[in-house]
């Protein structure tokens, strides 16, 4: 839906604007930015001089290697695979992000590049090749010692901590993406009338009488 | 046109104001709507929510490749409005004796003003007159009762929702229709009923009426925080200066650094402003019958002492050796929890405006209790527009609650299970923050560093600021009442409980950014800076209006009272000019 017309939606004269109303106007030119119509990733978005120099710089660069970024697509789509409400980690565009944050905070290099080494050095130890050369059921056995870190396992705390940051990353990737916001359902970030807590649902909350 | 980069003659202004924040922009409207010829000088860029170039508003996370993280430039996250932050190139500022500051400055038309939380608080007849009450710290030279007709009038002129309550410290205003609370402050005001803990509706500078025709109403976006494309919300540049520049009587200069104010050496008055174009790094400078400080409290201090001349060797209007002296920022501790009667929500638009519906104000009376001065209570929560950061720690939470069939869950994993983990606790979170006033000390402050000079080759400021156990025993207390709030709710707490080996979780001196106190106003020339007109007792024709003036700081933010001072000075200021006086 266009913004333009959402914004229809929704009486002017309610919102004490009569005309061509501010609201409208930037509409119009939100429209221009509509993201289904972008095609550059780094399409400006409200940015100063300094920001767009440093983020055309950092899309020139790239950090990982085919390799690791390889491996952290198969760890991000075992974190947050497809299911039958929306698609996977891949599908919405993780690793990709996954990348830029490494160029964009660079304490998250070492972290990811020595965890993802980590992990290979672990499948080569129980099974003579890399992780993602590894079959799924080999994938899973390692991620199982490492993906509850109150089991605490010997030797999996460094593991750990690397599993528990990519599948930090791999949710906030997943659900600040078109797909993720969809899955999760939030309908805001639109123009709107607050009228209060809908009717059915204060009286869920035993509310309605307060 | 604001976007025209004007480059003076040699005239001389009537006034020349530097920095477009709450109270240089407040100044910059009054004195241009009285007739005076206004230069305003900026240190940094052209600002405007409504236009395309600048506009974050309404934009989704994945416009952005870090989905709105934070950055060295924008450290509240990559849509904010703030240009600048804590940390600025070729900016800096350092500390003393191994203590701490933080200052976070914007550099932008409108500075602060165009990301600021909206909180909008008048001061009560208590907070002028803390040391007739506690014996801590000093009066103001002023009470509620004169500064009331210009909070009404700022009330009336910007706009501001709220509702009368009749409290004694929390005075009533002229106020648009509050908007209704969301489901968790909803459920907050039940469990703080409960608890005696006063919960009402917030006051934001946020217009859920038309006031005029020149700024629209809110479309509940909850994103002030980015500044307003149809000005719905209180910016000092959409609101304050874009009319002032209608008036014809204002010219703003961009990119001006103030370097220090300069002054007639033999009448000791202020005749203008040099200033570095941080565009051509060189120095200019302009010429002015009346100078109006409205930099921010740190910034404006630090242009004082750097006018350093014979005739004032310790700096401009600082006699009384008190400028930079006093500093105090609010005192901050937060907690945030999970409730667990939250889980699976049912979905729907709840965005609301930028920030609080529903605000505790102080409640308690500070004669029953081991610390000196109060706090209010700021809640955040709801289903919000995901943003970096979403779903981190959740090997922390998911662990705590058996699933949806009641069988235990254990904490971390992947797969399936996570991803509805994720969608179940959405919403499910709240959070809350103390705001409350320090007691201003002597020893407290920022002065010239004599080491350091700025990329512009301006010598910087040097901070020295510690909290004392007023402020720890407050904080100690807020979180003492969070959990209290978390509890009745049935929720629990996502951190552990602070304790006395990190002062109780205050946030750092500087980080809650209402500083003020460093140009303080007073009846005593020798105790104070300024006379209760903002007016320096040493040059009559400079004055001040940004935080700077503040003796104490209340349990409030501080804009609002910038505001209405700034307001009251400036028409003082016209009407000593039109009896000859200046």
């Amino acid at each position: 839906m266009k913004r333009r017309d959402a914004l229809k939606g929704i009486s002017l004269t309610t919102l004490g604007l009569a005309g061509l109303s501010p609201q409208v106007k930037a509409a119009e030119v939100l429209d221009l930015a509509d993201p289904d119509k972008k095609k550059e990733p780094w399409e400006p978005y409200g940015r100063t001089r300094g920001e767009l120099e440093r983020d055309a710089k950092l899309f020139k660069e790239q950090f990982f290697n085919k390799h690791e970024m390889k491996t952290i697509s198969v760890l991000a789509d075992i974190i947050i695979p497809k299911d039958a409400q929306s698609g996977s980690a891949t599908e919405a565009g993780v690793p990709d992000f996954i990348e830029f944050m490494a160029k964009d905070q660079p304490n998250l290099q070492t972290p990811l590049r020595g965890g993802l080494l980590w992990l290979d050095t672990q499948a080569k130890r129980r099974f003579e090749k890399t992780f993602t050369d590894c079959s799924d059921a080999q994938r899973i056995e390692i991620v199982e010692d490492i993906a509850w870190p109150e089991r605490k396992k010997t030797g999996m705390s460094q593991g750990i901590a690397f599993f528990s940051l990519m599948r930090n990353l791999t949710a906030s990737g997943f659900f600040t993406s078109k797909m993720g916001i969809a899955d999760l359902g939030y309908v805001g970030n639109t123009p709107n009338q607050w009228d209060g807590v809908p009717e059915e649902v204060l009286r869920q909350y035993g509310l309605d009488t307060f | 046109m604001p976007d025209i980069h004007f480059r003076p003659s040699a005239k001389t202004y009537d006034v020349i104001i530097i920095g477009s924040g709450a109270g240089g922009g407040m100044a910059a409207y009054e004195l241009t709507k009285a007739g005076a010829k206004v230069l305003l000088l900026e240190a940094g860029q052209h600002y405007d929510p409504a236009d395309p170039k600048y506009m974050t508003q309404l934009k989704w996370p994945w416009q952005s490749p870090r989905r709105g993280a934070s950055t060295r430039y924008r450290p509240f996250g990559d849509f904010d409005a703030a240009y600048g932050g804590w940390d600025i190139e070729g900016e800096p500022y350092t500390t003393k004796n191994g203590t701490q500051f933080k200052w976070f400055r914007s550099r932008m038309l409108g500075g602060r003003t165009n990301h600021w939380g909206r909180i909008s608080l008048r001061f009560g007849p208590d907070d002028f007159k803390r040391r007739t009450i506690d014996g801590l710290g000093e009066d103001w030279p002023i009470g509620y009762d004169e500064v009331a007709p210009f909070y009404d009038d700022t009330d009336r002129l910007l706009g501001v929702f709220g509702t009368n309550e009749g409290l004694p410290n929390d005075p009533d205003g002229v106020f648009l229709p509050a908007p209704k609370p969301r489901l968790h402050e909803l459920m907050i005001k039940k469990a703080n009923k409960n608890l005696g803990v006063t919960t009402i509706p917030s006051r934001l500078s946020i217009l859920t009426k038309k006031i005029n025709d020149e700024r629209g109403v809110c479309f509940y976006c909850h994103q002030c925080g980015r500044a307003c494309m149809a000005y719905a919300d209180f910016s000092s540049s959409s609101c304050l200066v874009n009319p002032a520049l209608k008036t014809g009587n204002l010219d703003v200069i961009y990119f001006a650094m103030a370097r220090e104010i300069l002054t007639d050496p033999k009448t000791g008055l202020c005749t203008g402003v040099s200033y570095i174009d941080t565009e051509s790094l060189e120095e200019k400078s302009v010429r002015g019958n009346i100078v109006v400080l409205g930099a921010s409290a740190c910034e404006s201090a630090r242009l004082l002492l750097n006018s350093k001349s014979t005739r004032f060797p310790e700096g401009l209007a600082n006699s009384s050796g008190v400028v930079g002296k006093y500093l105090h920022d609010s005192t901050g501790a937060s907690r945030a929890a999970i409730i667990p009667t939250l889980f699976d929500r049912k979905r729907y638009n709840e965005d609301g405006v930028g920030g609080l519906h529903v605000y505790s104000p102080w409640w308690l009376d500070n004669k029953k209790l081991d610390f000196p001065r109060g706090y209010h209570i700021e809640y955040w929560g709801g289903m919000g527009m995901p943003s970096y950061g979403f779903g981190w720690g959740i090997e922390k939470v998911n662990g705590l609650f058996p699933d949806r069939s009641g069988n235990k869950r254990e904490a971390g994993g992947y797969g399936a299970a996570l991803k509805d983990d994720y969608r179940r606790f959405y919403g499910a979170y709240i959070g809350m923050a103390g705001r409350g006033e320090a007691v201003a000390r002597e020893d407290n402050y920022c002065e010239i560093d004599p080491n350091t000079v700025d990329k512009y080759g301006i010598p910087v400021l040097r901070f020295h600021y510690k909290w004392s156990d007023y402020e720890r025993l407050q904080a100690k207390h807020m979180h003492d009442t969070f959990e209290r709030i978390i509890q009745e709710m049935g929720g629990i707490p996502l951190s552990d409980k602070p304790g006395p080996d990190n002062d109780y979780g205050l946030n750092a001196p500087g980080e809650i950014i209402h500083e003020v106190g460093t140009i303080r106003m007073g009846n005593d020339p020798k105790k104070s800076a300024l006379n209760k007109w903002q007016q320096a007792h040493d040059v009559k024709n400079l004055f001040v209006v940004d935080g700077a003036p503040f003796p104490s700081q209340g349990d409030k933010n501080c804009t609002w009272t910038i505001l209405a001072l700034s307001m009251r000075a400036s028409r003082y200021i016209v009407e000593q000019k039109n009896a000859g006086k200046l």
